[in-house]
């Protein structure tokens, strides 16, 4: 043990642990910074332009609904098909919440583990880095074909690409280790279990949240990716379907769906780490 | 108390040396050093950076094992982290994501005891950190800082306070004002304090006697005792005794370094015996 012979010399802030992550967080938990009303007019201000701009532009020069539909087509597309569009929000959500979960707790025990023996992490992080630079949607044709046209393939397809994108961030923080603050619990009479908890943890959650966020990003891509390719349900399918009859409007609602999903997750995630992981920022 | 136990030390230091295996060889950080402290006193270690200061000081704490000699806390060895000891690191050492309660809890937490809520507001009250409780470590400044830290290593009542460069990174007006919190508090509450320092004027200003380190490997050079009663005032710092006593040990360490200088052959990696 490394750990016990170390006297920390506490020159750095946080340790000299430098985030290599994939994103950083400070970008990430200072987000958008919206700060005063005057701001959020000027953000609804600019999608009123838009949004008109392209109404008007599209009748005025009279762009036919099957190149692009306009967007109040579109709206009406979104509410008056929902019904019909509603359950296959519901199977890419259980596609994404299940594949994610599992990724995610994987990602996450094996981060903790692997980050406790520098040689096996040594030796496991190129094929990690492989697993998160593949597109897990190259193998979906594979995992179709052996597990055939239900959720299996899609949720494996998930936990794949999330997995990874989860793991290689929390190894990040996890090897953030600080000995001063290693040395503190320990001088308390701390266990390695209660080191683990009190201490590796909390350090580790900023980079944890961040993984967290990509990979849940990286499954919805992959879930509705792999919808696309085969079997007949999913919000990936419909916008195949919707396109092959050419129903612009119900594609483009599809498409609309899709966009406010993955806002969603990212205030999700913006919100737990601005309230957990704001002392970082 | 009988007379056998108030002679006692409250901590003794027997011929404590420590090798360090690195990936260059063994090395030996400190060799065969001794120090009996008095139950109630402070003792203040100082020496060149680097001579094993903090490895006595780790290894009176029970956080790691000595290559030969013994700790004896109470005559009793020393063999881990003990309840009866507490540690004030460099720089503070607050955890970022915890605000000051949840701070000073902490050390409950990890030992499953509960604090005497009493006791913390006084020492609260004392140092001036009542009503930020709820501030993160952030929001304070250094001295606020450390002023926590001081009050979580304190929070259980330990008899012995080990020290190492605690107001290091302090302007000197906020680390006089620390000085004299420590002074206060131990008034109220006489706890047995070791404390590394680089600055011999806090050395001298706090402990009953100051330990000079030899440079590299770290051994008991001197002691030099500082006779003056407590509550001090800053006064003493500008009397002819405190100015002897300092330009004494300033000529110690320096000599020490220069001697190490100038002899090439004095060995710097020393393979344990
Ligand atoms: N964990 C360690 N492994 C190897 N060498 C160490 C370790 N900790 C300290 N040292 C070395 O031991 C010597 C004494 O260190 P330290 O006790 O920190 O000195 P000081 O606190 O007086 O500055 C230094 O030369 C330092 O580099
Ligand atoms: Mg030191």
């Amino acid at each position: 043990m490394s750990d016990i012979d170390a006297i920390p010399e506490f020159k750095t802030k946080s340790g000299d642990g430098q985030d290599v992550g994939i994103t950083n967080l400070s970008a990430f938990a200072s987000g958008p910074g919206i700060k005063s009303m005057a701001e959020v007019l000027a953000i609804i201000l600019v999608a009123v332009v838009i949004i008109g701009g392209t109404e008007i532009l599209l009748n005025v020069f009279a762009v036919p609904q099957y190149v692009l539909p306009k967007p109040s087509q579109i709206g009406l597309a979104l509410i008056s098909d929902f019904h019909l569009i509603l359950p296959h929000l519901g199977y890419t959500l259980v596609e994404l919440l299940s594949g994610f979960a599992i990724g995610a707790v994987v990602g996450l025990v094996m981060a903790a583990v692997i980050t406790q023996f520098p040689f096996v992490e040594k030796v496991v992080t190129p094929y990690i880095l492989l697993l998160v630079t593949t597109p897990m949607l190259a193998l979906v044709p594979l995992l179709i074909l052996r597990f055939g046209f239900g959720y299996t393939p899609r949720i494996i397809a998930v936990a794949l690409a999330a997995g990874p994108m989860v793991m290689i961030n929390a190894a990040t923080g996890f090897r953030r280790v600080d000995p001063g603050k290693i040395a503190l619990a320990r001088s308390y009479g701390a266990s390695t279990i209660q080191i683990f908890w009190k201490i590796r943890a909390p350090m580790a959650l900023p980079m944890i949240l961040v993984g967290l966020m990509i990979g849940s990003i990286f499954g919805l891509l992959t879930a509705v990716g792999a919808e696309m390719v085969g079997g007949g349900f999913g919000l990936g399918n419909r916008l195949t379907s919707y396109s092959s009859m050419i129903q612009m409007p119900q594609f483009f609602a599809v498409v609309l769906i899709l966009s406010i999903l993955g806002i969603l997750i990212y205030v999700l995630f913006f919100l737990i780490g601005k309230k957990w992981a704001s002392w970082e920022a | 108390m009988n007379a056998q136990s108030s002679v006692q030390p409250k901590l003794r230091v027997r011929g404590a040396t420590k090798v360090y295996s690195t990936g260059s060889g063994d090395l030996l950080a400190i060799d065969r050093c001794s120090l009996d402290v008095a139950p109630g006193e402070i003792v203040s270690i100082v020496g060149p950076s680097g001579c094993g200061k903090t490895t006595l000081l780790w290894s009176m704490s029970g956080l790691h094992g000595l290559t030969a000699g013994e700790v004896l806390l109470d005559g009793k060895p020393v063999k881990g982290p003990n309840p009866e000891i507490s540690m004030v690191f460099q720089e503070a050492n607050l955890l970022p994501w915890r605000n000051l309660d949840a701070n000073i809890n902490f050390p409950f937490e990890i030992k499953g005891t509960k604090p005497d809520r009493v006791w913390i507001d006084e020492l609260l009250q004392m140092v001036g950190l009542e009503g930020f409780g709820a501030r993160f470590p952030r929001e304070l400044s250094g001295g606020m800082r450390q002023r926590a830290a001081l009050v979580r290593a304190l929070s259980f009542k330990p008899s012995v306070l080990l020290m190492d460069e605690p107001f290091g990174a302090l302007d000197s007006f906020t680390r006089e004002e620390m000085n004299r919190l420590v002074e206060q508090i131990w008034l109220d509450r006489p706890t047995t304090i070791v404390l590394i320092t680089h600055s011999i004027e806090e050395a001298i200003f706090m402990s009953d006697r100051v330990v000079v380190m030899s440079a590299r490997p770290g051994r008991v050079a001197n002691i030099y005792p500082v006779p003056f009663p407590r509550p001090r005032s800053l006064d003493i710092m500008a009397t002819k005794e405190v100015f002897d006593l300092t330009n004494a040990i300033k000529r110690e360490i320096v000599g020490d370094q220069k001697s190490r200088f100038s002899t090439p052959s004095a060995p710097v990696f020393q393979a344990a015996k």
